[in-house]
């Protein structure tokens, strides 16, 4: 088992080969000795450092996703002198989202949702074509675990080295090796708290007022908590919280089926496996490719052995792939005893190209109806997104009292109009009523006499909220309702201005009667 | 415990439960999960330590922190007081004029008035300051006694035909049904009133009414029915009735007059809040800029 110091690791066939046969056991192997316990210590991986194609697709995917969370909050994007210059800033005090030429207010939030239902069918989608590729590639994570196991391995050796250490009593070596970890550990998590906090504030004066002990609490919080997020989920419980924590490989199941790409041990090439192959070949006796060096289990970050099939504490992060690989190419093996494969190909073995399998995984009902809903909802978000209006004008009557009967007679409604200005320079608008021929209007807190039409001034990117008191004779309302519009259009352009119109009813009392 | 059964496929025992055939593993919790639970625990005796939690006879624990919910309250509602302290300041320093120039200022004070006038007022007045019947509708361009911000202010402080204030608005419209006209002469002036507003009435009758209207009403309804403000005289020829303004309200009004009382707000709400009152009612669409003349 893991914890004893390993056992000096013998070669495959009897040593005429220089493929190592690891010491290692599956955390879940079937056949551990376990006791009946309601609880159990968890068994301390070591994952071995793998090397190969999928390990450099690794190594590239967590460079391109760290660097864009560490550095998309220093992006800079000029939006004139009204708005904030970052690219991505969630500005939560005054309710806006900005996305480099995409603005958003609160009540746009539905952009929002459409990009989490487009996450979502797209998660879907990849899972159903290439099993659970977010889990072993994209996951968060997956990508801290693997740079906290970068460090640990840069401080403190591989696989055996760090057994081995683990195992040792307690010196200075030892302390010094643990310290630098748990050191460089905390301050990736500091960074990674940092990070997060600029997304939400002007990135380089959050930095100043981070160093200089002046920003908010609730930013030093926000990094304490993330920090000890990063540092608990990545370099303790690591594995533990696909298993135990994450939903997603509970619901996966549902997405995958006999035509996804799962990584795969092809057990009708490799059984039976045997760590004395070459003997028993040449005593005539069956032996498959698999030599049993034990190669996919050491390099597995879950701690798994592929070769008891799909389960549920795979990630498909594919290494075990890249550490046989190697191993069937020092033996003189055609690669690809594991590999991506499907259930179907599984099961009728050998005649499956890899073409077959790309096409089966990409073209079924399943595949195609997620591509097109992820489609649909991307074309109908570009299409809302470019057709918005960036006017908007809401408009309140007041309910309480609905009407007022003034002294000559004639009656007067109150609203309470809401103009949005959606840009980013601050403009007049001419504020009309349309129908309603013998209609006025006054503004409250406006010298200016009764009309029919008023300009007002908005602010850049803001709302302003006014007091309109619209004015009839009584003889002028037909029923005891009557429609109306209230008009607005930007009145700082003279063609093809920006127009939004609010339809309101004007409401007078019953005409059935009564005293005044 | 009987026998125990192990799965063949993931070597975990079973609970020794079936269903159809699916047995159901006993897969042991991990060790640490077992702890963050006893964590949740330790966490929860010491929160009933230092948060009130236990009760007792008459009352509960109160808890090292000494918070309580009701302090918490106390606390916030100190925090905005001492918030709007500067504002409340600007206000009682500042006239009518110069609040008004100032829209942020106008705007705070409103809101004041708003939250005010929803604890003070709406019980007579309404919660959209429409009134009622005997109670004025703040919303509408008729003031017995003046829409301007002062007399507002006035109206508010020293309240109308309240006991307890000297300065009290007042005016007594008599009884006339009291041996001062009789049943006819009061039908006649009634119909007179309603020619004034210009609704329909019995012309003969009217015309009765007339110089009993000149006799008995002038000097405080005024010639053509427009209101003497000094005196709180009721303006008579327009659309809005206190009591009423059908035959039956009028009669009922000239023969046994109804005399609605205001409390006076001065010395029961600060100087600050009479002023957003003030402010407030003036607001909702009748405030009143010169006085009428």
């Amino acid at each position: 088992m893991d914890h004893s110091p390993p056992m000096p690791n013998q070669n495959v066939d009897g040593g005429s080969t220089d493929v190592e046969r690891h010491n290692v056991e599956a955390v879940n192997a079937a056949n551990a000795p376990r006791r009946v316990t309601l609880y159990a210590a968890r068994t301390k991986i070591h994952p071995k450092r793998a090397s190969g194609d999928f390990r450099r697709f690794k190594w590239l995917i967590m460079a391109v996703t760290l660097g864009i969370y560490y550095a998309a909050p220093w992006l800079r994007w000029d939006r004139g002198p009204y708005a904030p210059d970052q690219a991505i800033l969630i500005d939560l005090a005054h309710r806006r989202f900005y996305f480099f030429f995409i603005e958003i207010w609160p009540q746009e939030f539905y952009y929002v949702a459409g990009l989490l239902i487009m996450a979502g069918v797209g998660l879907f989608l990849v899972t159903s074509v290439v099993g659970r590729a977010w889990c072993g590639y994209t996951c968060p994570q997956t990508v801290w675990t693997d740079l906290f196991l970068v460090i640990e391995r840069w401080v403190e050796g591989d696989r055996n080295a760090r057994i081995k250490l683990d195992a040792a009593p307690w010196s200075l070596d030892k302390l010094r090796k643990r310290l630098a970890k748990h050191a460089i550990w905390l301050v990736i998590g500091v960074a990674t708290g940092g990070a997060w906090i600029f997304y939400f504030a002007d990135a380089p004066s959050l930095a100043r007022d981070l160093v200089s002990g002046n920003a908010a609490p609730v930013a030093y919080s926000s990094v304490a908590l993330l920090t000890a997020t990063t540092y608990v989920l990545a370099g303790f419980m690591r594995e533990q919280v696909c298993i135990y924590m994450c939903p997603w490989p509970r619901i996966q199941a549902a997405m995958v089926d006999e035509d996804s790409l799962v990584v795969t041990y092809n057990a009708w090439r490799g059984e039976p496996r045997s760590l004395h192959r070459k003997k028993l070949l040449a005593e005539g006796k069956s032996a498959g490719d698999c030599v049993d060096c034990n190669a996919c289990v050491a390099v597995c970050p879950m701690g798994i052995d592929i070769r008891d099939g799909q389960q549920l504490a795979c990630i498909t992060c594919a290494l075990c792939i890249d550490a046989c690989d190697s191993v069937m190419d020092k033996i003189g093996k055609p690669r690809g005893l594991i590999s991506y494969s499907s259930l179907k190909a599984y099961e009728v073995a050998k005649s499956y190209t890899p073409r077959d399998l790309l096409r089966h995984a990409l073209l079924r009902p399943r595949t195609i109806v997620y591509s097109g809903l992820w489609l649909a909802a991307g074309l109908v978000m570009l299409i809302a997104l470019s057709m918005r209006e960036r006017l908007d004008i809401n408009v309140v009557p007041d309910r309480n009292p609905l009407f007022v009967t003034l002294s000559d007679g004639s009656i007067r409604n109150g609203y309470t109009i809401k103009i949005l200005n959606m840009e980013q320079r601050p403009r007049t608008f001419r504020l009309s009523i349309e129908g309603a021929p013998s209609a006025d209007m006054t503004l409250a807190g406006s010298q200016q006499p009764s009309s029919r039409v008023f300009d007002i001034d908005v602010e850049a990117d803001k709302l302003r909220s006014i007091k309109a008191y619209v004015v009839m004779p009584r003889s002028a309302i037909p029923g005891d309702t009557m429609s109306f519009s209230f008009v607005i259009t930007d009145a700082t352009v003279t063609e093809d201005a920006e127009r939004s119109e609010y339809p309101a009813i004007f409401h007078g009392p019953s005409k059935a009667g009564g005293e005044p | 415990m009987s026998k125990i059964e192990r799965d063949d496929i993931s070597g975990t025992s079973t609970t020794g439960h079936e269903w159809d055939g699916i047995k159901e593993l006993n897969t042991p919790l991990p060790r640490w999960w077992l702890w963050t639970f006893y964590g949740t625990i330790v966490w929860a005796l010491a929160y009933s330590v230092v948060y009130p939690a236990w009760p007792l006879v008459n009352s509960a624990t109160s808890g090292l922190f000494g918070y309580s919910s009701r302090g918490e309250v106390a606390k916030e509602i100190a925090e905005a007081a001492g918030a709007q302290g500067e504002w409340r300041d600007r206000i009682k320093a500042a006239d009518f004029g110069q609040i008004s120039q100032d829209p942020k200022l106008f705007e705070f004070a409103r809101a004041g008035g708003a939250a005010a006038f929803k604890v003070n007022c709406i019980q007579c007045h309404g919660s959209g300051a429409a009134g009622g019947k005997g109670y004025p509708n703040l919303n509408d361009d008729d003031w017995l006694w003046g829409g301007t911000f002062e007399e507002i202010h006035t109206t508010l402080q020293n309240g109308v035909r309240f006991a307890g204030d000297n300065e009290t608005r007042f005016s007594q419209m008599p009884a006339f049904g009291d041996g001062m006209l009789s049943p006819d002469e009061i039908s006649s002036t009634a119909e007179y009133v309603l020619s004034l507003s210009g609704q329909p009435h019995d012309a003969e009758a009217a015309a009765k009414g007339a110089p009993l209207y000149a006799a008995n009403c002038v000097s405080c309804h005024g010639e053509r029915g427009e209101g003497v403000r000094d005196v709180g005289g009721a303006r008579l020829n327009d659309a809005i009735w206190l009591y009423g303004g059908g035959k039956e309200s009028i009669v009922a009004q000239i023969t046994r007059p109804r005399q609605g009382v205001m409390p006076a707000w001065g010395g029961r709400l600060d100087d600050v809040t009479i002023k957003e009152l003030a402010i407030y009612v003036y607001s909702l669409g009748g405030g009143e800029t010169l006085q009428r003349q």
